[in-house]
């Protein structure tokens, strides 16, 4: 056989050359992504083009605003563990996107948010759809980069993902020029491993790890706090081994409530405004305080000048720069938390705290005498959220993923719900997104398809990104949605009601008929008022194959407690308004 | 209470960061007295040097968080006691008053000052140093009029023997090698 001529190997060379677009996308396949959330325009016309040709291998979900797409990504990043990726086109659908990137930012989401930008002349033009998206973006991303030149691709998606995933997770926003994604590439891919200026984590400290394990062997009242940080580090199993053998009470984060089973005897609940009564009380008098992936919000943590100040505090974080931040730790163990839960497990003596865990269970039955029973029986024939939340998790035998949107209805769903297992709760916890809770109920079921996502949702928030309805229709997606509906943005007229003398000021509000737009939508939907039909209406929203819309007209004024006001202190949190 | 810090960083070349560095200081609103950046030792590695009015406290959360930028290798603080650091003046004065009495020729002198540059219209005057002592001699000029004045930010570098920049490189390559990552 002859050597191949030199005009077909210039053939073959030229074959291999594929446009920036191109590029993009077999990127992205390289980095195993199977699901992409966006929204097309000008700027990324070239990817999408490219996009055309590989629907076998990628399903792109045609949101109905650029919102919804990040936060569909979001939710599927949280339901799955991946990276979630979305693309935008420049200026306005860039802009848009914001929310989504700040979101996944505070609550440690990693995204790759590709955004489509003018033709790298025009920049810096006030060009047609031209926004300084690198710069909006800055404050808001782990890291953000501008692609020029296709040349630059697959390096910048490469570390796109290892940044987004690896550590800290974390939102990456890569801008990328038109003219790079109509220009040429010899396209080789190789994943990025490390980057020198960037530590994702520390190794584990075997002094700090040992100094920890001689507090909890000698504490007495030994309390652990686990956040996001235990689920995104998949250390779910690790925590349980530790609680189990030093025989610590524990409680979540909002974020972190599907780490450990709810029905785990050592499982005190939720932590926060509106957390559980013995979580928030024993936090200033346990002596250990151990901290798991968290970072001491001040949702979770009221007043910090009366914050668990009679305990030892012991933080295990990946994040240096959250290492007395807000709680100065006695001992700060850097780290991956399973890595060092595995290793702390090793070092704690097998212990039983029986009088101390004990003291949970009596505050826990003090809370379900004063708010629980009243929030699952009433009395009063008006539905409350909590009943309507219990009644999805019973019928969902505690498997479902509970997404929730913001405000009452979050904290209705985090508080009611029942979690068996992990990665099972998505909510927008830090920046406490408004309109979250539809689109990221998307991303989840197309994550989990074959779990039952079910989305509760405020009248309110609901309405700041309803138009999903119709990505939910297009794409038949199974997504139950509960509104929790009273009329009125309830959780800012709680505080109304309880800090501002009942002054409602424009947090009335009158709905449309969801059930009717929902059909409008193609989607079926039923409206309750009544403990009757409530039980029914949901039954018939579970066993719906389809999506399902559940519009629950639920008591007007009512009020999510316990709660620990602004600036009081957990040990002050309130069982009801009349304390 | 509120004293002087200097806070160094080193970070690759990248467009854009010194942006991502500086608002971290306007989101916590802490004013930026001073602010120098150029290339260090290493090619394509940049050094920051910083001055704030601050907290320690607050110093230290601030250097964290620029720290935790990806393209920041490493950031760290001072106060000024513990660096050496330098600022640099430069004064233009009309070469009339030069002419007239010895005067700024004897302050440059005692102010260890340098002329750069005489033309039959000004005099240019370089003068390095602290900022109190680039200001005196802004001061004393003044008298006769300083027709332009400007000042750098601060540059400085630790008591320590040496930079170590390259070393630290090596150190960091075997930390990352170290870590066994959980995508692998």
């Amino acid at each position: 056989m002859t050597a191949p001529s030199k005009e077909f190997m210039e053939m073959k060379q030229k074959a291999m050359q594929i446009t920036g677009a191109e590029a993009v996308i077999r990127s992205l396949l390289e980095e195993g992504v199977e699901t992409i959330f966006g929204y097309p325009g000008g700027a990324i016309m070239p990817v999408y083009d490219a996009l055309y040709d590989f629907d076998k291998q990628v399903r792109h979900i045609l949101t109905r605003h650029e919102q919804g797409a990040v936060h569909a990504a979001q939710g599927y990043a949280r339901v799955t563990g991946d990276v979630g990726v979305c693309f935008a086109t420049s200026g306005p659908g860039a802009t848009n996107l914001i929310t989504g990137i700040a979101d996944a930012m505070i609550d440690s989401t990693p995204l790759v948010c590709i955004t489509g930008q003018v033709a790298s002349p025009l920049l810096g033009t006030d060009a047609f759809q031209e926004s300084d998206v690198v710069g909006i973006s800055m404050p808001v991303t782990k890291w953000n980069y501008q692609i020029t030149t296709p040349e630059e691709i697959p390096t910048a998606i490469a570390q796109a993902f290892y940044i987004a995933r690896s550590g800290r997770p974390g939102p990456v926003v890569l801008d990328l020029t038109k003219d790079a994604q109509f220009g040429k590439v010899d396209f080789t891919y190789k994943r990025c491993e490390k980057i020198r200026s960037y530590v994702p984590e520390y190794p584990l400290d075997k002094e700090s790890l040992k100094s920890a394990a001689d507090l909890i062997n000698s504490a007495k009242k030994p309390f652990l706090l686990f956040g996001q940080g235990v689920v995104l580090s998949g250390a779910e199993r690790e925590l349980q081994e530790f609680i189990e053998k030093a025989g610590i009470p524990a409680a979540g984060t909002l974020l972190g409530l599907s780490a450990l089973d709810s029905e785990h005897e050592l499982n005190t609940g939720m932590l926060g405004m509106h957390g559980n009564y013995g979580p928030n009380i024993k936090t200033n008098e346990c002596d250990v305080l151990i901290a798991v992936g968290m970072r001491f919000d001040d949702r979770v943590t009221g007043d910090v000048k009366r914050y668990a100040r009679q305990a030892k505090v012991i933080h295990l974080e990946i994040d240096p720069s959250e290492i007395n931040k807000i709680i100065k730790a006695d001992v700060a163990v850097l780290g991956d938390a399973k890595k060092s839960l595995r290793m702390l497990t090793r070092l704690v003596k097998k212990q039983e705290h029986t009088d101390w865990v004990n003291e949970f269970h009596q505050a826990a039955d003090i809370e379900n005498e004063k708010v629980i029973q009243k929030d699952l029986f009433p009395v009063k024939p008006g539905l409350t959220m909590g009943e309507v939340v219990r009644m999805s998790s019973e019928l969902t035998n505690n498997q479902s993923v509970v997404v929730a949107d913001v405000g009452q209805n979050q904290m209705a769903a985090a508080r009611y719900s029942k979690f068996s297992k992990t990665r099972s709760h998505i909510s927008s916890g830090g920046l406490g997104t408004m309109g979250f809770g539809l689109p990221a109920a998307i991303g989840a079921k197309i994550g989990a398809p074959d779990r039952e996502v079910v989305a509760f949702v405020g009248d309110g928030g609901l309405q700041m990104t309803i138009q999903e309805l119709g990505t939910i229709a297009q794409e038949n997606l199974p997504v139950k949605l509960v509104v929790l509906n009273n009329h009125f943005l309830g959780m800012v007229r709680q505080w109304q009601q309880l800090f501002f003398e009942r002054r409602y000021s424009f947090t009335e509000m009158v709905n449309p008929d969801f059930v009717k737009i929902a059909e409008g939508f193609g989607i079926p939907g039923k409206q309750v008022t009544t403990r009757e039909e409530l039980k029914v209406a949901m039954k018939e929203m579970i066993d719906n194959p389809g999506p399902f819309l559940l519009d629950v007209l639920v008591e007007k004024e009512d009020n999510i407690f316990p709660m620990v006001p602004t600036g009081a202190s957990v040990s002050d949190i309130l069982l009801s308004a009349e304390e | 209470m509120k004293e002087e810090f200097i806070i160094s960083a080193y970070s690759e070349n990248h467009i854009g960061l010194l942006n991502r560095i500086t608002i971290i200081f306007t989101r916590r609103k802490v004013n930026i007295e001073s602010l120098t950046v150029s290339e260090s030792a290493l090619s394509g590695i940049s050094k920051f040097t910083i001055v704030v009015r601050e907290e320690r406290s607050r110093v230290e959360n601030i250097v964290k968080q620029i720290e935790k930028q990806v393209d920041v290798l490493k950031a760290y603080f001072h106060t000024n006691e513990e660096m050496i650091f330098q600022e640099i003046a430069l004064y233009k004065v009309p070469t009339q008053a030069l002419m007239e009495s010895d005067q700024i020729e004897r302050m440059v002198r005692k102010h260890n000052a340098r002329i750069l540059e005489i033309t039959k219209d000004y005099t240019v005057i370089e003068k390095t140093g602290h900022k109190e002592e680039t200001q005196e001699l802004f001061e004393g000029l003044n008298k006769f009029g300083v027709l332009q004045f400007i000042r750098s930010g601060r540059v400085a570098i630790t008591r320590s023997a040496n930079e170590r920049l390259s070393e630290f490189l090596a150190e960091r390559d075997a930390l990352l090698a170290s870590i066994e990552m959980k995508s692998n």
